[in-house]
């Protein structure tokens, strides 16, 4: 094409003479390999673009270099057993020591499954009361304080929930064991209520609320418009047509949320150090005032950790990188599997 | 036979969808009958307080609202009622946090403010000094100092990680997706045990400010990269392809077309990342080192830091040192919010564009 057009031009524009000096250029190779500089582009990026790879591949590594030694040790009690000691004699030799984090791990999932369950109702409910009932400012306004909350900082929650929610949640713990103690669920053993799991998990909930809320708002934002108005022309009420449309095709986000906000609340540190009394003991009663949690447990021995506990502390971390990553994981799973079909 | 034909009437645009007057007032006298039954069973039971009203006025609106219709228009309708004022009920459980949280902050921090917070720091105080000696200026300087260190190593970062996403779309665009949610995800002191473990221990030995910044930034980067990637997405495909019809190079189109276009989302991003850090606690704890007195220097030397401050504060458990933690908890408070808003006027300016 182009060169068809350079050879009529010159035939009508210049002489035989001229044109038989001036030499017909080659066309240009045309080729699908990029120029230099956007090979050196590409590779910049892509390696930019793999940080994310290499950093958390760098913490597995480092954690688990870190702490080889002493998963090797304990082996698979690291995960089974309780116990979290180093004795040593009057010169500071270590004696004997023996790392467990079963207490710890049980106590993490105890706290981020009371999050989970208070907070998914309340967060659904939120969802669609903006997405469906708010209009206009009311919307814009609740969507800004929902998306505001979520960046609030831990420390602000774990100091709120020592302050103001304690007395409170100590008291409601105390009406729960009282009328519905015959619950396995509520019993305690003895009755000290103060900084137990059960506050732990209503601080961990007011935490992930504002997340959880997001993801399904979005979620449900997404929800095709000419479903919902099918329903409506074929005479359904406003929860018919939520619950026969929008549910549907928000499931799938709303438990990715849910499992987001799960993982959130069990990597949680600062909040359930604030509010929960760490006792090293497995314990399963929500109500009673001991527990634990595995980040919490990394931010009370690392002050005064010596060398070999520092690694029994950097395999705690390196397990619950694991079970996070696991977490999101199946999160994301769930995400893709279920996804936004709906009917 | 005129030409005038009758005037056509034309109708008044009505609204068939508002809600009458009287279904308006039915459903006011609807609240204030729950109210009226929250404030005697408040009254006749040893519950007392607010919240206890709020759950009952709720609960009770939930009951009136469904007989209502189940009188009505029956079960369709009252069951519709009914799940109206519980989604309601639920927004307003999820507002009741909030609200606390900031009356708490304001009204326990503002007796801690003065103006000797901006200019003094707390290395001749001890936790039981009156309110009025002492400030948090080496918090501000350490935390300043840190959040600029992880700014410049995560935005590039991010940024990068968001071009990749969006314009390159390699092989590896699926697992680099997956893998920046899931670093999003990473417990804050997990980052600041890897800082420990791969840099404390075997390097530097010694707790700076410089590896505070270090963590900050490895959980900077998801938040810096995902907002970025959302802005990048909005760029219409037009613009790249103008770019390219130009004669322009791909690193050409990417550095002159697409990221000015999206500047101020870029800025959001930033912004968003920084207010995810400013607050984080656990790992600042970690390996910052803390510190009372004022530390310019990010390499050697303890660092203190807002929330460090804050932490501490609250730990010497005095009425000075706890009204000195809220003051701080304020001062935190007050920079996120300015953030956030900061945030949102820039990046709701680039939608209306």
């Amino acid at each position: 094409m182009w060169l068809q057009t350079y050879d009529q031009d010159s035939s009508v524009a210049t002489t035989e003479i001229q044109r038989e000096r001036r030499p017909v250029p080659s066309p240009r190779t045309i080729t699908t390999e990029p120029r230099l500089s956007d090979k050196v582009f590409r590779g910049v990026v892509t390696a930019g673009g793999l940080s994310s790879l290499v950093i958390l591949g760098l913490i597995a590594i480092f954690l688990l270099y870190q702490g080889y030694e002493v998963l090797v040790e304990e082996g698979f009690s690291f995960i089974t057993s309780s116990t979290w000691e180093v004795i040593t004699d009057e010169y500071g030799e270590v004696q004997s020591y023996s790392f467990g984090i079963a207490a710890m791990v049980v106590g993490t999932l105890l706290c981020a499954l009371i999050a989970v369950v208070v907070a998914v109702p309340i967060a659904v409910a939120s969802a669609l009361f903006i997405t469906f009932y708010a209009q206009g400012k009311l919307k814009a306004f609740l969507v800004a304080v929902i998306d505001l909350m979520a960046a609030f900082p831990s420390i602000l929650f774990g100091f709120w929930g020592f302050f103001i929610l304690m007395p409170k949640a100590e008291y409601w713990a105390m009406l729960l064991n009282k009328y519905l103690g015959w619950i396995p669920l509520f019993a305690v053993d003895d009755r000290i209520f103060t900084r137990s799991p059960f506050l732990a998990g209503l601080v961990l909930a007011t935490m992930i609320i504002p997340i959880t809320t997001a993801i399904a708002r979005e979620v449900f934002d997404q929800t095709p418009l000419d479903r919902v108005q099918a329903a409506y022309a074929l005479g359904a009420t406003k929860w018919a047509m939520i619950r026969n449309v929008a549910i549907p095709y928000g499931r799938g986000g709303v438990v990715g949320g849910a499992m987001l906000g799960l993982g959130r609340a069990m990597g949680e540190t600062v909040a359930v150090y604030t509010v929960l009394n760490i006792v090293y003991q497995i314990n399963w009663q929500i109500l009673f005032g001991a527990g634990g949690n595995v980040a919490s447990l990394i931010l009370l021995k690392f002050g005064e950790a010596k060398p070999l506990e520092i690694k029994g502390l950097m395999a705690a971390g390196f397990a619950l990188f694991v079970l996070t990553l696991l977490v999101n994981f199946l999160a994301d799973f769930i995400v893709r599997k279920t996804g936004s079909k709906g009917r | 036979m005129s030409i005038n034909t009758p005037e056509k009437k034309i109708p008044t645009p009505q609204k068939p969808w508002k809600p009458s007057v009287a279904e308006r007032s039915q459903s006011i006298a609807v609240g204030v009958l729950a109210a009226l039954a929250s404030i005697a069973v408040v009254a006749l039971t040893p519950m007392k307080g607010l919240l206890p009203f709020l759950i009952f006025s709720g609960i009770f609106a939930i009951v009136i609202g469904y007989l209502k219709g189940l009188i009505g228009r029956g079960s369709t309708t009252a069951k519709n009622n009914a799940v109206g004022v519980f989604l309601g009920l639920g927004m307003a459980i999820a507002l009741i946090p909030i609200a606390s949280i900031l009356h708490t902050t304001i009204s326990r921090g503002y007796k801690g403010l003065h103006w000797g917070l901006w200019v003094d720091d707390m290395s001749l105080n001890t936790s039981t000094d009156p309110i009025a000696e002492g400030g948090l200026y080496h918090a501000l300087v350490g935390t300043l100092i840190m959040v600029s260190i992880a700014l410049v190593i995560a935005l590039p970062l991010g940024i990068l990680t968001a071009v990749y996403l969006t314009e390159i779309k390699g092989r590896f665009a699926r697992p680099v997706k997956f893998l920046v949610q899931a670093m999003s995800g990473v417990p804050s002191i997990v980052a600041g045990l890897f800082i420990m473990s791969a840099i404390v221990y075997p390097i530097t030995k010694t707790f700076s400010g410089l590896m505070g910044a270090l963590a900050l930034s490895i959980l900077m980067i998801p938040t810096i990269a995902r907002t970025a990637e959302e802005v990048l997405l909005l760029i219409p495909n037009d613009l790249r392809e103008a770019g390219v019809a130009l004669g322009g190079t791909q690193w050409r189109t990417v550095a002159m077309v697409v990221l000015p276009a999206v500047r101020s989302g870029l800025v959001t991003a930033m912004i968003l990342g920084i207010a995810r850090v400013i607050g984080e606690t656990a790992p600042i704890l970690l390996v910052s080192g803390g510190g009372d007195a004022v530390n310019y220097n990010p390499f050697t030397g303890p660092m203190g830091s807002l929330p460090f401050y804050v932490w501490k504060s609250f730990f010497f458990g005095t009425e000075e040192a706890t009204t000195r933690g809220w003051a701080g908890l304020l001062v935190l408070l007050s920079f996120v919010i300015i953030l956030f808003f900061l945030a949102r006027t820039l990046s709701s300016r680039k939608v209306r564009r």
